[in-house]
């Protein structure tokens, strides 16, 4: 036990939103990560797959995500060597972080990211998508509609009046890329180059990364020495 | 000596571990037959899982301990299933509750818990755990961040005689199965106005000789 030891990040990734759609599972994020204040990396992949059937999104420390990936790496190695027919569905996943993050938060030496998990798998019932997070603390859930950080703030009130059962690729597309936009303007580590990746029966896919339109044309903004009276 | 408690139900700290505390309340156990007890507690129906035979578990504090413990008793029971081939029962289950939380008593488990059921002669029973695993059977408990709007309410309806009582007297007014739900219902939608941390929702399961029921109510969102 280290009882004095505070962690704190360095690296630093943003927000991460998810949600369920018809065909499966949709995650996002911008590709930048911060160091401080400084907005260091430009092009860092933050969704990656993990097994057959999951994605995995990460905010917070960059490093200690990166030791997560090699975790699962070891899981699916081993999952694989099995060779028995069967392979860890998102769920198994997601326990397994739960622990691992739980832990490591009880050592007082945590994992400082929040992780998003979302994947489809075929259970008794049919293909079963599955969307969850867990945070340093050992915080964990499951819910149709996930956010890390700023998009808790932002983005979910959003999902929350607008996602309904049974979006299309395309409808999900646009409600995330609403929330993206929002974390975009106001979240003030966001950059504009986004990656969207979507995980159903058929695997996964993690698309190249983009930008978003933005517009500052407000009138507010074209003079804005308007008007301005005194230094102010 | 009498019941430990108080000095329990600490209100959320700030920093590192714990989140929002819910509020868990209880409601007292009905007279002749059916007898049975409600409990409830706000919000997401995660803090409620079945243990046993006839008996609830429902915490409240910081949700990664709440995981943790209730699955540590889950698993515990179900050894406990396997070893003597029947279920747990309630004040079996009471007493594993207690013990496991205090062995954790230099790295307490942050959560707050009521456990509710039907004892061995199918009796209503409550009992009110602390942090660190002082518990007492009583007839009506709450515990989270409501508990201090809540539990003078309910003293207040179910008019426990006073403790200083020699003998000790029976701690609760009989209440039919409806009277107990909609006073459950009521000191709920009462927190729910004052304490920031409650609200959304209410999920109550209702347990008697008949089964367990559950349903859940609407709370100000705001």
């Amino acid at each position: 036990y280290n009882l004095e030891r505070r962690e704190n990040p360095y690296v630093t990734g943003n927000s991460v939103i998810a949600m369920k759609y018809k065909d499966g599972v949709i995650m996002a994020c911008d590709t930048g990560a911060s160091y401080g204040s400084t907005l260091r990396y430009k092009s860092v992949e933050r969704i990656k797959e993990v097994g057959k059937h999951s994605l995995i999104g990460g905010s917070g420390e960059f490093s200690d995500f990166q030791e997560i990936l090699r975790y699962l790496d070891e899981l699916t190695l081993n999952d694989h060597m099995w060779d028995d027919g069967n392979s860890l569905g998102p769920k198994e996943i997601h326990a397994y972080l739960t622990r691992v993050m739980y832990n490591r938060r009880n050592k007082f030496d945590p994992l400082w990211n929040s992780l998003v998990l979302g994947g489809v798998k075929k259970g008794p019932k049919g293909d079963e998508k599955y969307l969850g997070m867990v945070n340093m603390i050992g915080t964990h859930f499951e819910e149709n509609h996930i956010a890390t950080g700023f998009g808790n703030h932002m983005a979910i009130p959003i999902l929350r009046g607008e996602w309904r059962e049974d979006m299309t690729f395309e409808e999900a597309v646009k409600l995330i890329e609403k929330c993206l936009l929002v974390l975009l303007y106001r979240d003030r580590s966001s950059i504009n180059k986004f990656q969207i990746a979507k995980i159903t029966t058929e695997g996964s896919t993690i698309y190249p990364p983009y930008a978003l339109k933005t517009n500052w044309g407000f009138a507010a903004f074209e003079n804005p020495s308007k008007g301005a009276v005194g230094t102010w | 000596c009498r019941g430990a408690a108080t000095g329990s139900t600490r209100t959320t700290a700030g920093p590192a571990w714990p989140s929002p505390a819910r509020t868990t309340a209880w409601s007292p156990p009905t007279p002749a037959s059916p007898s049975d007890t409600t409990s409830s507690r706000a919000s997401t129906p995660r803090s409620a899982s079945c243990k046993a035979d006839k008996c609830v578990i429902a915490s409240s504090g910081f949700q990664g301990d709440i995981k943790a413990l209730q699955k540590n008793l889950a698993a515990r029971e179900l050894l406990y299933q396997h070893q003597h081939n029947k279920r747990m029962s309630c004040p079996a289950m009471a007493q594993l509750l207690s013990n496991t939380l205090y062995y954790k008593r230099f790295f307490p488990y942050y959560a707050f818990n009521v456990l509710g059921g039907l004892d061995s002669e199918g009796k209503g029973c409550v009992y009110s755990y602390d942090a660190v695993g002082s518990y007492e059977r009583t007839g009506y408990s709450a515990q989270g961040s409501g508990s201090t709007l809540i539990m003078p309410v309910l003293d207040n309806q179910l008019k426990s005689p006073s403790p200083l009582l020699v003998p000790a007297r029976d701690a609760v007014t009989p209440l039919s199965e409806s009277e107990a739900v909609d006073l459950v219902k009521d000191v709920f939608a009462s927190a729910t106005e004052r304490d920031i941390y409650t609200g959304d929702k209410v999920e109550i399961v209702v347990i008697n000789k008949a089964g367990t029921r559950r349903e859940y109510i609407e709370l100000r969102k705001d």
